[in-house]
């Protein structure tokens, strides 16, 4: 994003100079902005929600990131006589059929889940935010071929379409990621092509038009930071999604593969084992349910903040 | 309406279109004789030679894609490799495994959230909104596939109340409700979760309006006001949202009849996908995708019926 601040992050809808009437300076303008900016941190601070989710939002990110540095045993380091243990002070959260330390096995399934996460949520919201923008800004044709695009995708329930690509190509790290962009494109295009339908009319976008901006000028410096802000908000509420599906595809066998340790695969042993020890299970779901929790928190304190419109229904 | 519907109509037309095109390219996207790909490495040579000429894989791709389109429209959706017997004789053994349950978990869902949405509104901040609202957040959190793996530990491991896994006996109904219900459960968790939610939303709204208030001064009785003239309206935001959320259910659908081994439309899809069953994957791929489009064909209309305003957005 650019230095300046733009509107978007003001808060304040988008000014053109002929809409200031004549007795506000644009001192006042920006001090009333930094004023309604210090309002919403300290909004956001006293939002007991917001503030559980940054905390676990906070916890997933630095276990995961640091895993190597906190996990007591090597993630796959087998230990056959204590196979299958509850939690005992050697193994904190039990081990696996093969004795695996499932607390080291829990932390580095994070990272997975974190990579994933981190790059099919930036990657779906960039290509979505663009194909949102050019179907908005665009040909009338452009933008009625990307709506169907957008519903086929849409139409297919995504484990659906992850069992469906599954079966011709097997199972991988790199496909359960192609399933995570491709679904998630069409949310982010949507919100940004109807943003970029409102403010293609707008006084200050024609007045850009008749001073001869080109399209991308126009798209890339007025549009784009304008669109940016409730998709971000959006990208917060498709984290526990992405983590989701991810974890769910290991977990039937179709994502992240034996022996990497992911929350899926956890909880696929698991599952196996389930006649004989409960704890697995257990231990494998707690990380997904609080980092679920976290990211639905933060995205819905930020969205109720900053948006409240958009939590209209939802 | 009549309008509307033929655009609904035509649009929904052209999604189950696209749906096809999309599974059609898939097997054709991947490098390497499709057939090979189609029934992998274990496909004997006649095999391969039988699904070639079955596939009409001699054609050029725009005529197979015709012929496969034409195929499909009419019901017929190729032969289970192993079997020879129609993918659509197998699907329809199997549909109604996943109807009852889909319906099984919706209205369980429903009955429950529903008032609960209403209740919480309409004694806004007492101590059964505030549950409502913990409730909510908490049963949305959680991923279905999660649920349904604890309540299978929780319920039929631990506690033996309910069976773990299959449909039941055929023929014997009681046995099969005993077996729908834990998958039923699992599925409709978090529904119950969003539709008090989304209810409770648009109830508040509603009941804010100037006809409510009348309606109170006229000295009809609350329960009257409540569920005869706000719900009606409130409840016009929840089935889009039903719609919407079918893909989800859907997919919680196939995690359940897969933790459970319910011989569902899930199930069979999941294990063509490992004994590489491809033409059974195709079909079933494709009817759970045609059943989607159609949910979403009907709240759509369902809404333009009760809701004039819609009809001029299309």
């Amino acid at each position: 994003m650019s230095a300046k601040p733009s509107e978007n992050e003001t808060g304040l809808p988008p000014v053109d100079s002929t809409g200031l009437a004549d007795h506000i300076t644009e001192a006042e303008v920006r001090e009333s902005a930094a004023r309604e900016r210090r309002e919403k941190l300290r909004e956001f601070v006293t939002n007991w929600q917001g503030l559980t989710g940054l905390i676990l939002v906070a916890i997933f990110f630095a276990s995961a990131i640091f895993a190597p540095w906190l996990a007591p045993y090597d993630p796959n380091a087998l230990d056959i006589p204590a196979r299958l243990s509850g939690p005992t002070w050697e193994h904190v959260a039990g081990t696996d059929q093969l004795g695996r330390d499932t607390f080291s096995r829990i932390l580095y399934g994070g990272r997975v889940a974190l990579k994933i996460a981190a790059i099919g949520v930036s990657v779906a919201l960039l290509l979505g935010l663009l194909l949102g923008m050019i179907a908005g800004f665009g040909p009338r044709w452009l933008d009625n071929a990307l709506l169907l695009a957008f519903d086929t995708v849409r139409a297919f329930p995504t484990i659906v379409l992850a069992l469906a690509t599954v079966a011709l190509t097997g199972p991988s790290l790199e496909l359960v990621l192609a399933i995570v962009i491709v679904t998630s494109i069409p949310q982010y295009a949507r919100v940004a092509r109807t943003a970029t339908l409102t403010l293609k009319n707008t006084d200050f976008i024609l007045a850009e038009r008749a001073l001869g901006a080109g399209t991308a000028r126009m798209l890339w410096h007025h549009i784009m930071p304008n669109v940016v802000g409730p998709l971000m908000i959006l990208a917060a509420m498709d984290v526990p999604v992405v983590v989701t599906i991810e974890a769910g595809l290991s977990f039937l066998g179709l994502g992240v593969l034996p022996p990497t340790a992911s929350w899926g695969t956890i909880l696929n042993e698991g599952y196996l084992v389930i006649r004989d020890t409960p704890w697995m299970v257990i231990a494998g779901g707690i990380p997904l349910i609080l980092t679920t929790l976290g990211f639905t928190f933060l995205g819905e304190a930020l969205r109720d903040i900053f948006d409240p419109r958009m939590g209209k229904g939802r | 309406m009549v309008v509307y519907l033929i655009k609904r109509l035509g649009l929904s037309l052209a999604v189950v279109c696209a749906v096809i095109l999309v599974l059609f390219s898939l097997l054709h996207l991947i490098p390497g004789d499709p057939a090979t790909i189609a029934l992998g490495p274990r496909a004997t040579p006649e095999a391969i030679a039988r699904y070639a000429a079955k596939m009409h894989l001699d054609e050029p791709v725009w005529m197979q894609f015709l012929i496969y389109v034409g195929n499909a429209l009419t019901g017929d959706l190729g032969v289970d490799v192993f079997s020879d017997r129609p993918v659509t004789t197998i699907i329809m053994e199997r549909i109604g495994f996943t109807l009852s349950l889909v319906f099984a978990g919706m209205g369980w869902a429903m009955l429950l959230g529903i008032p609960l949405g209403c209740l919480a509104a309409v004694r806004r901040n007492s101590w059964l909104d505030r549950v409502t609202g913990v409730l909510s957040v908490g049963t949305i959190a959680v991923p279905s596939f999660l649920v349904s793996i604890w309540a299978l530990l929780i319920f039929a491991v631990e506690l033996r109340w309910l069976p773990a896994i299959g449909a039941g006996e055929p023929g014997d109904l009681g046995d099969q409700a005993v077996h729908l219900i834990l998958p039923a459960f699992a599925i409709g968790l978090s529904w119950v979760g969003y539709l008090a939610r989304m209810v409770r939303a648009s109830m508040l709204e509603v009941m804010g309006e100037t006809y409510i208030r009348s309606a109170r001064a006229f000295g009809l009785r609350p329960r009257r006001i409540v569920f005869g003239y706000g719900l009606r309206v409130a409840i016009l935001p929840t089935i889009t949202l039903i719609g919407m959320g079918f893909g989800g259910l859907i997919s919680s659908t196939v995690f359940a009849e897969i933790i459970f081994a319910r011989p569902g439309i899930g199930k069979l899809i999941f294990d063509s996908v490992m004994a590489r069953n491809f033409p059974i994957v195709q079909g079933g791929v494709l009817v759970a995708t045609g059943l989607y489009i159609l949910v979403v064909l009907i709240s759509d209309l369902l809404i333009a019926w009760l809701d004039p305003r819609v009809r001029e957005t299309l």
